[in-house]
This record gives structure tokens, sequence and C-alpha cells, in this order.
């Protein structure tokens, strides 16, 4: 029963909680069990606070019975009382905020993150602090400070980073949604290791304000689900304009669920480009297969599948940690154990407190970035790096830009490999950096991107599609993204715990 | 050898807005420490700056009144260095694109006398840019304690050309400068409060040259007078060190007020690298016509400008003009009483004068004057009509000051209107002749200044009432006799 | 585009105010020179005439109203200070 509740969608849950047939406080106890039962070996989450849960919970039953009293369906509002998980970067008042780094291990933050002010709002509950790569650095949450965590599927493997907590709390029914963020395939990745839906939305649709900064220019907040309508839903809730986020887009936000449908009933002939770029060297052949399979899927649908070029790939990883460790390395200096964080015990001096607290807070991936991102924004080498690189960003832009005068949406593997093991790559950041090619173009050209579940490898693990679309064309990058989810049943599988 | 000195001042003046720069919390100073911040100023994890549209227009202002291109578009970059009182442990300011560029302030040199105009000489500006303040270090005896309550004020810097040659131009700089910032509404520019802070470039070359010399900057130049004094003392400096066959050498200089003294703080080797890039978190700002043309609308006459004018228009002396017009609201207030009563001088003299002295002897602001512009015109009004004598209109005016009530009011309260009955004032004038034959021959003789014995007992008779040029018109009248 | 092995790794980490363990600095010397040798593909790149990319979705003038709102209280914002003395946060003694 607590299981079976667990990992149902949003939309199931909300019309069981409409008819009256659940509680807002039962639906919490069940994943605070699951979870209780499932978190030692799955180690999701850095904490959770079970009592403000189950407050919350208790709230919008009050509210529902308060609506239900005064006469209102309650219809439109599907997040009401659905636990959403929150990945440790996003800022809840009141709760710690640690960014899975020994510099914040201690924090609690005052204020409340503009997107958990609309979850709320929505009516949504606010669930625990999601495990990631320290700082939302890193493809498999090994870079986390606190715990490694694994992947449910294969407890031995990594979850995909840098919001594997996210991405395994929804997997294993630990979370019937969860937030997490993306700057180079953060939400995308781990959504493909771990069978579950990660829609990154442009850049611009949510807003940042009360997110840790990575890197500015790239970061995107976007939802994890078990199914594409359950991440229209929460998109929904959490786009947006605010005027916290001077790079938050002024543009309405439209029915994403409704438009979805509308399109579905439309019989739209969707046209589908396949970068040929992204499907060379270094693409395991079951994820080929599985992607091949799907793209089959989608002509079977009738779509107008088509190859596209985008001859900048090559160039997107070089480009993106150019960009993304100098943004990193000044959005990282306020960590300095003056105003809060953690300050080092043998610092003697205010230069000392510095120096001894930055190394003591910071991990190793972290310290790399950031000496990496000041090299390259070091007088005389800024032109030659930085500079450079936002140059050819804005050639990787243009590829996409025109690829999409042809197409409607990019089809891609999202991950060249499936979840590898836990230490296979922490040796090597190289190696960990090049595992992001696929998706690292999506930020940089600030697109939106989806990860669908879309089959598994003959060991059991899952595979990602990804999806990219048009920007601020959420609702049809939604809707092929759901036309090919309603053909498989990929997304219904469980992994044994 | 003569040497000549060449400086450039970079000034920084915190613009006048309610609230932050890039935050909407309170702007403010004296508060209680750490009351005006909120996460964004205090850098807190997952903060984000938008910036404070009133911040652009003031500046926008500062550069439309001091001549400078504003520029068509700008940006925000990112100055990196680690400072306690840094939050971000980076500075959000503007490096390749400031929001104005070039400009002058016009300055006048002290004259020759206090009540004579100096030279007036224009000091070019290189740019204007708009960055935001850092907090403020407390000094205790082992420990530093920090107060955030500044931080993220707006700030602008305002970077002169290096082509000021003294010390008393700099402070003259300054002094102009800080008389535009006031009038415009941009700034109060009150240095104890921090408002406006001053650090100066210096160098020397011989008399003549073109070439520039070691340039050493000066810091901590808190007071008006400290600059002055710290930009002559680094100049005489730098010429003993040349004299004495040594060279300058380029550093960082702190200035102490108190002793007179300044001293290294760093050489060049410790320079900075502050890896300045574009601040992605925030967008760029395009000025239009439009925008310049509405901040236009609300820039006020520079303060030279009304001088002249006021010289010109309205014949009032530059002993009068350079005490009102510094002063945009006693400028205002003497354009209204002159306006009313159409005796500009008369009016001038009384500002200037009385009424100056009276708010400086109850240490008032002229805000709280109850002696508004018709109290002034009305009086120039009675005097000019001879309907009160001047020395009754001095003590009219302080009843007023004191009061609040109309010149009519005061005339009719206090009795103090001109002796106007004719027959009594040439009785009196009769009887002063009469009683001092001596002088009224000496007048009949030809010394003129015979003539003022007799109006001390006139005056005593008439109580002060009288009216001089009358009682001078009867007595001659009656000597002539 | 500079040489790679240039990382100037010292002045780098006394920039980014980190301090590094001789240990770090060999590893990271090592990983980041491949990084840096990896990056060094973008010279291929034509970028003459190209403008850089700062925002994705470039848009200008966004900007608020100068409306002053609520801030902290003072217990908020020194709620996470590691050290604290009379409402303002404590360093050892700053000397420029």
């Amino acid at each position: 029963m607590s299981e079976e509740l667990c990992y149902s969608t949003i939309s199931e849950l909300s019309g069981r909680l409409g008819r009256g047939e659940l509680s807002a406080v039962e639906l919490m106890r069940a994943v605070i069990a699951r979870t209780k039962e499932v978190d030692g070996r799955v180690g999701a989450f850095n904490s959770f606070d079970e009592g403000d849960a189950l407050a919350q919970a208790l709230a919008s039953d009050g509210r529902r019975a308060k609506a239900r009293a005064a006469g209102a369906d309650g219809r439109g509002r599907h997040l009401e009382g659905i636990p959403v998980g929150i990945k440790d970067v996003i800022s809840v008042a009141g709760q710690p905020l640690t960014a899975s780094s020994r510099m914040l291990e201690n924090f609690v933050s005052p204020y409340d993150a503009t997107v958990i002010r609309k979850l709320k709002e929505a009516g949504a509950t606010c669930w625990g602090r999601l495990n990631l790569d320290e700082f939302a650095m890193g493809s498999s949450t090994e870079n986390s400070a606190f715990r490694a965590t694994s992947n449910p599927w294969d407890l031995e493997r990594v979850p995909g980073g840098s919001s594997g907590g996210s991405a395994a709390a929804v997997a294993a029914g630990e979370a019937v949604a969860a937030l997490g963020s993306d700057t180079g395939g953060s939400i995308r990745q781990p959504a493909a290791l771990c069978n579950v839906v990660g829609l990154k939305p442009t850049y611009g649709r949510v807003s940042r304000y009360g997110l840790i900064a990575f890197a500015s220019s790239l970061d995107q907040i976007g939802a994890f689900a078990r199914s594409v309508e359950d991440a229209a839903l929460v998109l929904g809730a959490i786009a947006g304009h605010d005027c916290r986020d001077s790079t938050s887009v002024r543009k309405d936000v439209p029915d994403y669920v409704g438009g979805m449908a509308a399109l579905a009933q439309s019989g739209r002939r969707w046209r589908l480009g396949i970068p040929k770029e992204y499907f060379g060297g270094g693409l395991d052949p079951e994820v080929g297969a599985a992607v091949q399979a799907a793209i089959d899927e989608y002509r079977g649908l009738g779509c107008e599948v088509r190859e596209v070029s985008l001859p900048h790939t090559k160039y997107a990883i070089g480009t993106y940690y150019i960009i993304a460790t100098a943004e990193c390395s000044s959005n990282l200096a306020r960590y300095d154990g003056v105003r809060y964080g953690s300050r080092s015990k043998d610092a003697t001096d205010a230069l000392d407190i510095y120096f001894k607290s930055r190394a003591e807070g910071f991990g190793p991936e972290v310290k790399r970035r950031i000496i990496l991102g000041t090299y390259v924004l070091s007088s005389g080498y800024y032109d030659a790096y930085y500079l450079r690189a936002q140059k050819v960003r804005t050639l990787i832009r243009r590829d996409f830009l025109e690829a999409f005068t042809q197409v409607d949406a990019i089809l891609t593997p999202t991950s060249p490999t499936p979840a590898f093991r836990k230490g296979e790559k922490s040796a090597d950041p190289l190696a960990m950096y090049l595992s992001d090619i696929y998706t690292i173009g999506v930020n940089l050209a600030g697109l939106p991107g989806i990860s669908i579940p879309c089959g598994f490898t003959r060991g059991g693990l899952p595979i990602g599609l990804q999806a990219i679309g048009q920007p601020f064309k959420e609702t049809e990058l939604l809707a092929i993204a759901g036309a090919y989810e309603g053909r498989t049943d990929w997304r219904t599988r469980r992994p044994r715990l | 050898m003569t040497y000549e000195a060449v400086i450039g001042l970079e000034v920084h003046v915190q613009v006048k807005t309610r609230s932050k720069m890039f935050s909407r919390v309170a702007a403010g100073y004296g508060h209680p420490e750490n009351t005006l911040t909120d996460p964004v100023v205090l850098a807190l994890p997952g903060t984000l700056p938008v910036m404070n549209k009133e911040a652009l227009d003031k500046v926008i202002k500062a550069g439309l009144l001091l001549g400078c291109e504003i520029a068509p578009e700008c940006k925000w970059d990112r100055k990196n260095y680690f400072y306690p009182d840094s939050p971000k442990n980076y500075q959000i300011s503007q490096y390749d694109q400031p929001l104005c560029r070039g400009g002058f302030v016009e300055i006048e040199l002290p004259g020759p006398a206090r009540n004579v105009m100096g030279e007036h000489k224009r000091i070019s500006l290189t740019r204007i840019h708009l960055e935001e303040d850092v907090g403020k270090l407390n000094h205790a005896e082992a420990v530093s304690l920090v107060d955030f309550n500044r931080a993220g004020t707006p700030l602008m810097e305002i970077v002169s050309e290096p082509v000021i040659r003294s010390a008393d131009e700099a402070f003259a700089y300054l002094t102009a400068l800080k008389t535009i910032m006031v009038y415009g509404g941009i700034s109060d520019c009150d240095m104890e409060k921090g408002q406006l802070r001053c650090d100066a470039n210096i160098s020397i070359r011989p008399a003549g040259a073109t070439a520039l010399g070691t340039k050493v900057e000066l810091k901590n130049l808190n007071s008006f007078s400290f600059v002055r004094d710290g930009i002559a003392l680094e100049v005489s400096r730098q010429v003993a060190v040349v004299q004495a066959g040594g060279t300058v050498v380029q550093e960082t200089r702190d200035y102490d007020g108190q002793t007179g003294e300044s001293k290294s703080l760093r050489t060049k080797e410790m320079a900075h690298d502050y890896r300045y890039f574009p601040d992605p978190d925030l967008m760029p700002v395009q000025v239009g016509e439009e925008w310049k043309s509405a901040v236009r609308a609300g820039c006020p006459e520079l303060p030279f400008d009304k001088q002249r004018r006021f010289q010109k228009e309205y014949g009032v002396p530059y002993t009068i003009t350079s005490v009102l017009v510094p002063d945009r609201e006693l400028s205002d207030f003497f354009e209204e009483a002159a306006r009313l009563c159409g005796r500009p001088q008369a009016a001038g003299n009384w500002i200037a004068n009385d009424l100056l002295r009276e708010l400086g002897a109850a240490t008032l602001g002229l805000a709280q004057s109850k002696v508004r512009p018709a109290h002034v015109a009305g009086l120039v009004r009675l005097v000019e009509e001879g309907a009160i004598l001047s020395n009754a209109a001095k003590e009219v005016f302080v009843d007023m000051f004191r009061t609040g009530d109309p010149p009519g009011a005061v005339v009719a309260r206090i009795g103090l209107g001109a002796q106007t009955d004719l027959g009594e004032l040439e009785r009196w004038c009769r009887e002063a002749v009469a009683a001092n034959p001596k002088s009224a021959a000496d007048f009949k003789a030809g010394k003129e200044s015979a003539i003022n014995a007799f109006k001390g007992p006139v005056m005593r008779a008439a109580k002060g009432r009288a009216d001089p040029k009358r009682v001078d018109e009867t007595l001659r009248r009656l000597l002539a006799q | 585009m500079p040489k790679p092995d240039d990382l100037r790794l010292d002045h780098v980490a006394n920039l980014a105010r980190l301090a590094l363990t001789a240990e770090e600095k060999e590893r990271f010397a090592a990983q980041l020179g491949d990084v840096l040798a990896y990056v060094q593909q973008l010279n291929e790149v034509d970028v003459s005439g190209i403008e850089p990319t700062a925002h994705a979705f470039p848009v200008v003038n966004v900007w608020a109203e100068d409306v002053p709102e609520p801030g902290l209280s003072v217990e908020d914002a020194l709620g996470n200070a590691p050290e604290k003395r009379d409402n303002m946060f404590v360093v050892p003694k700053v000397v420029e």
C-alpha cells in the first residue's frame, strides 16, 4: 500500500486527495515511511524534517477541507498536499542549506527561494534536503561532502549528478517529484541514469532567486517526476517572472498540461532532428540502440525525422568548463567564513580566515574549478579564455537556432553511458567532464531539455532519451516527450530495493 | 628647477536613494549595526542583485549636469577581491563601459580677497560609473567588527583627468562638485557620513614638461581640508625626494589628517588582479533619448550659471551671490523674494546678511525659518515706500524671525512706522539749529560735515523714527534761509 | 591561448584565497593541465567578428523602483555568524 502510494504520479494522487480518498498527512506518512525504509541504502537525503513535513501536510488537509466547505472543487491545485523533494541547493526558510559542502554544514537559511514560495503557494509539501555533488559540481553525486548517493537500480553505481539525490529519491519512491538544478546536465543526466523524467526549462523561465549559484548564466531550476505530465505540473507551479531575478523572463506561464493535451489531440506531425555529431565515438552501443529504437518509435508515430548538424558540438565541453568555472570562481568567493559558513579553527588573522576556511570547507572538485576559473579570468588571460569561450558559445547557440529552423525538437541520448560504478571516474576529472557532452550544449544555448526513460541495458540499467526544445516552447517539448512516453511503459518500472 | 603637480581625483559619492543599489532593503546612515541588511546585502547563498532605477536616474542626472556623454549602453562587471567588508567578495561595478564619459567640473579658485571673484577653470572628467558601497569595519583591541548597513549603498565614482595643478584647485574642485551634487539632489555629500570620499593620484614633473611623473595614490582624505593639506604635503614630499636626487616610488599612501603625516600602504608589486568580468546576474542598461530627456527635465541650473545670471540680471554683487548661490534652497528663496518685491539687491542683502545671521545665531536651517520670501519682500517694500526706516526695519526683521508675523503686522504691533508729521519734524529741526549756532555758522561757511551735528538731537527727539533723508532735506532748507 | 603549463598555481590559489597542500598542488597541476590542454581546441574556432554571449536571452533595463522593503532582523542577519559581538560580525583584526 505504502509503496503503491509512493510510486503514484501527481495526477493520480491529486485525484485521490481531491476525492477525499487520501489525506495529505497519510501520503506524507507513507513517503516518510518509505524514506526511512530505503534511504539507508539509497542515501538520497542530506536531511529531512519529519515534523515540518507533517505540519505542512496537515495544513494542506486544512486548506482542502476549508475549500471544500466553501464549495470550491480544488481543481487546478494539482500540487496541493504533494511531497516534493528539494535539492539541497535551493533555499527553504528555517531549513538547512548545505550544497552538500562542509562549508555550509551548519547553515540554516532565513529565506525562501522563489520556487519554494511558489511551491508553497501551490500547496505542495517541501520535503527534505536532497544530496548533490558539492555546489552542484559533478556528474555522479560522489562529490558530496556528506555521503555518496546510490543508484536505486544498482546500489554499487552512481545516480548521476549533480542532482543525484533528487533523481534517486523519485526513483526510490522517497518523493513524488523533486526539484533539481541543471547547469550542464545536472537534472537530465541523473534522470536518465535513474529512469525518471527530468526537465530543464529554458534559461530565465524559472527564477534562480534562492538557488545557490554555480554558474549564473547556465543554472536553471527544473523538475524530476514520474511522468512528463507531472513534470509539466511542477513546471507550471514554479515558472514565471520574478522581480528578484534580473535574468528571469517576462513571459506568461502557459497551461503546460492543457497545452500538451491540446497538441496531442491536434495530431500535429512533429519534425524531429537527429544531430549527427551526437552519435559518434564514446556512445555506449546499448544506449545508442535504445535511443535509435525511441527514434523509430517517433517515426512510427508519424513524426518526420531528419538529420541535423550542430557543427560546434566538439567545442561545447571546453567552452562550458571555461565559462562555468569562471563564474563559479566568483560566485563561490562569498563562502569565506566571515558572515556565515564554516570558519577554520586555526585561523589567526583575517587573511588566514579566507585561506584556511576555504581550504577546509571546499572539496577537491570545487577547489579545482575555483582554481581553473580564477586562472581563466586572471590578468592577461581573460581574452584568450573567457572572452573566446563566450564567442564560441555564440556559435554553439547559433547551431541550435539554425537547426530549429528545420525541426521542432532535437532528439539525442541524454548520457553517453548508463550509470557507472562509484569511484570509476572520480580520479579523472576530464573523463567525468566529457560525460556531459550531450547535455552541456543545451545550457550554453539556454534551451529547454527533457530526459525521459527509453529503455534498459541488458544489465538492467536505465537509459534516457533527451529531447531539446526551442526557447520557451516547453509545451511543445513536453508534448513531444509525452507522445513517446504514452507508447512505452519504461517509466512505470521500479527498482528492487 | 621648479616643479608642477599633476593631480587626478577619484571621488566616491553615495547616491541618495531610499533602498540599496541591488536590493530593496532601506539605505541609510546612523542606524544600529546590521539593521539595514537583507539576504542580498549579506550575500547569503542563492541571492541575486536587481538594480535600482533611481540610482541610475541620479547618475545620469549627474552626468548631464557635468556635461558628460551618457553611454547609450553600459553593463555591470564584477570586481573580484577579498575583504571582510565586502559581502560577496566581489563588488558589482562598471569596468570598461561606464554610464558617463567625459564632461567637466567648473571650479572657482580663491580670489585675491574674499569679496573678489577668483579665476574660473574647467576640470575635465574621465568618467563616472556606478557601483555599490561596502560595509564598515570597526576596529576593537584584537578584533575587527563588521557592520553591513552601508554595504550595497549606491556609490558613484567620479574620476577626473590628471589636470588639477594644486591643492587649492583640488579643494575648489571638490567644493564645486559637492555643490552640484547637492543641487541635483544626487547626494548630500556629507564627508563626515562618508557620503563623499576622495582619493588623489599625485605626481610631479618639471614645470612645462608634458610627460607624466610616477604617480602616488593618496587615500583616506576624509575632509575637504584634509584633501587640500594632504595633497599639498604629498606634492612637497615628492619635490623634496626629487630635489634630494631620489625618485618617486609608485605606491599607495595613507594620509593622517590628525597628525598631518602620510605613510606608505603598499607598493606597485602588491597591486591587485581584480579579474573583472561581466556580471551574469544583471542585464545591460540602455539609455535612450527619451530617458535622458526625462532626467534632463529635472536638472537644476548649474550653480555658477545661476551666479552669473544673478549678477547680470539682478545686478546683485559677487559678495552677495557667493553667499546665496552655493545653497540651492537659499538661492531659490532669494529669487522668490526678489520676484515678489522687484528689488533683488535689497532682497539679497536682507537674506545674505540678516537672515543668515539670525539663522546662524538660532542654529536653524532655512527650512525651519519662519521668515519666508514674502516676509523679506514685504519688508523691502515697506522700506522702499518710506513706511519704515532702515534702522527700524532691522528691528522688524528680528521680530519677524522670532514670530513669523508679516512685516506690516509687526510694524503696527510695535509702532515703528516712520515719522510722517512734517510739522513736528520741522519743529525738531528748528530747535536743533537754534541750539547750536556754532555748527550752523560752520555749515554756512562751507563746512559740509557740520550738518551732522544737528541730526543726533533730531533723531533723539524723534525716538529714531525720523526718515534720515527727510531730516537732511529739512535741515538744509532751514540752514539755507 | 597561453600554454597550459602556465597555470601559475601559487598565484592563482592566492587570488582565490585557497590554501593548497603540496599534494593538492601536484594533483591539481596535473589534472588542470589536462583540462587546459583539452580546451586548447577552442583555438581552432574562427571567432573573428563573433559577438560574445553573456546571456542566452538578453534583455535590457531590468530594474526595480526605489521602494524600500523590510530586511532581515539583526537576529536573522547574524543567525549564521561564526563569531559575533555587539550585533556585528567578528573577524581577527584587519590591518590594511
